[in-house]
């Protein structure tokens, strides 16, 4: 399984190239696939929509974790250690 | 025990109470057959149906073995999750985390199978008692702290549970562990929800979940990755079905973890979070409460317990070899660990729910009840989650741990390698069964509590998940230099109890303190001379005016005593003696005067 990993790394223009045929033929399958069982009026009337969501919302997770962190929920991992509430002895 | 039932719990407690006592050779047979006859028993009692091992407990009866479908699916399943767990600590020496583990699923099982509050109360509490030593036994630096904090929180859960019990029975006057009015909740339903809520780390009663699974020791985390989180949805699916608000608190867990999964830099920590994630789905099912979402819920549950479990001793045996657990201190170990490598990318991939791993056959379920309810809203929420879930689980994390940037230090990669065999064995019978639930749930779909009405495999459920795993990966590699993993904490809700906690101790060591010695200083300079002089003047009183009371009665006392003692001494001899020999001479003389 190594070698076959690496064999696939010296060749990554080809295995990108597979992936994003892969990826248009996921979508043209979606585009032919019966909507009947689809809960929603959007998964049946927006072509390809469940492309779009997969990207939107991957892009949106990332986007919101990201703006999250910055806020000030990311902090240094000594954090609780350097409390102003403990003692010099404490730190 | 009645009939033919036999209580799975009792074969763990009996069976933990003997691990001291067996050594060598047989030490590891043994720990495979208590678990395998546990699992036997819990197959055996799938063919009951009713109450069983019924006690009269002063007014109350106890029901230790209620058997129906609900409870057989999360039973079987837990009965499964010992087995693993305990194959893959199989070569762990310290006797005591085998027996706590065995003591934690015997109170999961306990809390399963039990019929009436009181009950389950009493296994509720044995898991968190034990499971805590499986955080102590990891021994880290954090370890210590890290338990006292899961302790008292789930102490703080109990005690919500027990009021919450207590205030029911006084209402209703029993104390059955049944389904409670959820469309007109009274103060007893919210307590009693709150306190499974709180093992089910349901936000935001979540914190001590990340906080103590990524600190627990590297086997005693696969063991708490299943049972207390997934036995609370049993205990809310028992109670609180239908309950709206679960609906709502649900879509928050399968979001909030998602963020914080992202963000997360310690592998074990990421997986953590994942169960928040995970955990509000079966919430939410629980929640929206219809049979395909209760069978949602279940469904889910037991898939999760495989994935995830398979995942936490993947990231385990890192742990196990490296003895580092952060992304920024791992990388490219596919070299090192390929084995690992290979059953981790299968957990991931159940987790993504991709076609034919896991989670493809139940979390359609639980959004698919949520779009039949009309709950749209949770449905379209809760396929975020999941295509975040794909994001953080089913790439993020075997691309910065297996590929990406190698961050080891020359130590840990010449410590990385496959584990031990039975680690190995353990984590190949996971794989084997995520694979399997995933292609042929028929049998998962037949212990489910309702009959089954949902079929995974159409054409247009595969080109929804294939569309949105190929694009959502498509979309992190193009976002991944935002994913990159940084050394930083992320903090959280519990932030609030640990700078409450260290405020409080603040508080206490200095303004407290600064009033004692203040208080103290006060005391000395103006109450001690006032008690000095108040003392002076009531020594004087007590010299010129009590004592002289007190010795005048004492000095009359005394003579009069002394007058006694003359008289105890025999002078009343002489005294008797000089009255009679007068009244002699009075009587002689008056005789003499008579006659003359």
């Amino acid at each position: 399984m190594i070698k076959f990993i690496e064999y696939l790394q010296t060749r990554m223009k080809t295995v990108i190239m597979v992936c994003y045929v892969l990826l248009i033929l996921t979508a043209a399958f979606a585009a032919i696939v019966d909507k009947s069982h689809a809960h929603t009026w959007v998964e049946q009337n927006i072509p390809f929509f469940w492309s779009i969501f997969g990207f939107c919302a991957a892009a949106a997770v990332i986007g919101i974790a990201r703006w999250f962190g910055k806020a000030g929920i990311q902090v240094p991992e000594d954090y609780y250690e350097q409390s102003i509430w403990l003692d010099d002895s404490e730190n | 025990m009645t009939g033919s039932f036999i209580h799975p719990a009792l074969i763990m407690i009996i069976g933990a109470l003997l691990v001291p006592f067996i050594r060598g050779p047989l030490r590891k047979p043994y720990l495979i057959l208590i678990p395998l006859l546990t699992l036997g028993a819990v197959i055996g009692n799938n063919s009951l149906n009713g109450s069983f091992a019924t006690f009269q407990f002063m007014d109350w009866q106890l029901v230790f073995g209620r058997v129906d479908k609900l409870s057989s699916v999360f039973a079987s399943i837990m009965a499964l999750m010992a087995l693993i767990g305990t194959l893959y600590g199989m070569h762990v020496e310290k006797t005591g985390e085998h027996m706590t583990a065995w003591f934690y699923v015997a109170g999961s099982l306990g809390t399963i199978y039990a019929g009436d509050y009181l009950t389950v109360f009493l296994f509720w509490e044995m898991m968190a008692f034990a499971s805590v030593f499986l955080i102590w036994f990891r021994k880290g630096p954090q370890s210590l702290k890290v338990g006292y904090r899961y302790l008292i929180i789930h102490t703080i859960g109990g005690v919500v549970l027990l009021f919450g019990i207590m205030l029911r029975y006084q209402a209703v006057g029993d104390i059955e562990f049944s389904l409670l009015d959820v469309k007109n909740p009274e103060l007893y339903t919210w307590l009693i929800m709150a306190g499974f809520a709180l093992n089910a780390a349901v936000v935001p009663l979540h914190s001590w979940l990340p906080d103590a699974y990524s600190e627990a020791s590297f086997n005693g985390a696969v063991f708490m990755c299943a049972f207390t989180t997934k036995t609370a949805v049993y205990t809310l699916a028992r109670s609180c079905a239908g309950m709206d608000i679960l609906v709502l608190l649900g879509v928050i867990m399968a979001l909030y973890g998602v963020i914080y999964a992202v963000m997360e830099n310690d592998i074990r920590k990421l997986l953590a979070w994942s169960i928040v994630s995970q955990v509000g789905y079966m919430v939410a099912g629980v929640g929206i409460g219809t049979e395909l979402a209760i069978n949602g819920a279940a469904a889910h549950a037991v898939v999760h317990i495989l994935y995830k479990s398979l995942l936490f001793m993947g990231t385990g045996s890192v742990l196990y070899m490296t003895g580092k657990t952060k992304f920024t201190e791992l990388g490219g170990l596919y070299k090192k660990m390929p084995a690992t490598f290979f059953f981790t990318i299968i957990g991931c991939l159940s987790i993504s729910a991709a076609p034919f791993f896991a989670a493809y056959v139940s979390k359609g379920m639980i959004i698919g009840a949520g779009f039949e309810t009309h709950l749209n809203w949770a449905s379209w929420l809760l396929m975020l989650g999941a295509t975040g879930t794909f994001m953080y689980n089913g790439v993020k994390l075997p691309y910065f741990l297996f590929f990406g940037k190698n961050n080891c230090s020359d130590e840990t990669w010449e410590k990385a390698a496959d584990p031990t065999w039975n680690m190995m064995a353990a984590m190949a019978f996971g794989s084997v069964l995520c694979i399997y639930v995933g292609s042929a749930p028929g049998v998962l779909y037949s212990m489910l509590p309702y009959a089954v009405h949902y079929d995974p495999f159409t054409a247009y459920h595969l080109a929804e998940t294939l569309q949105i795993l190929g694009f959502a990966a498509f979309a992190f590699f193009l976002l991944k230099k935002y994913l990159e993993p940084v050394d930083r904490l992320c903090l959280d809700m519990d932030w609030f109890y640990r700078k409450g906690g260290l405020f409080f101790l603040w508080v206490a060591k200095n303004p407290l303190q600064w009033f004692d010695t203040a208080w103290g200083e006060v005391y000395r300079a103006v109450g001690l001379r006032t008690l000095m002089t108040t003392s002076k003047f009531w020594s004087w009183f007590d010299w010129n005016a009590i004592d002289g009371i007190i010795d005048g009665l004492a000095r009359t006392v005394r003579a009069i005593g002394g007058r006694l003692r003359v008289l105890q001494a025999g002078q009343i001899q002489y005294t008797m003696y000089f009255a009679a020999s007068f009244a002699a001479v009075v009587l002689i003389a008056y005789i003499l005067l008579q006659l003359s």
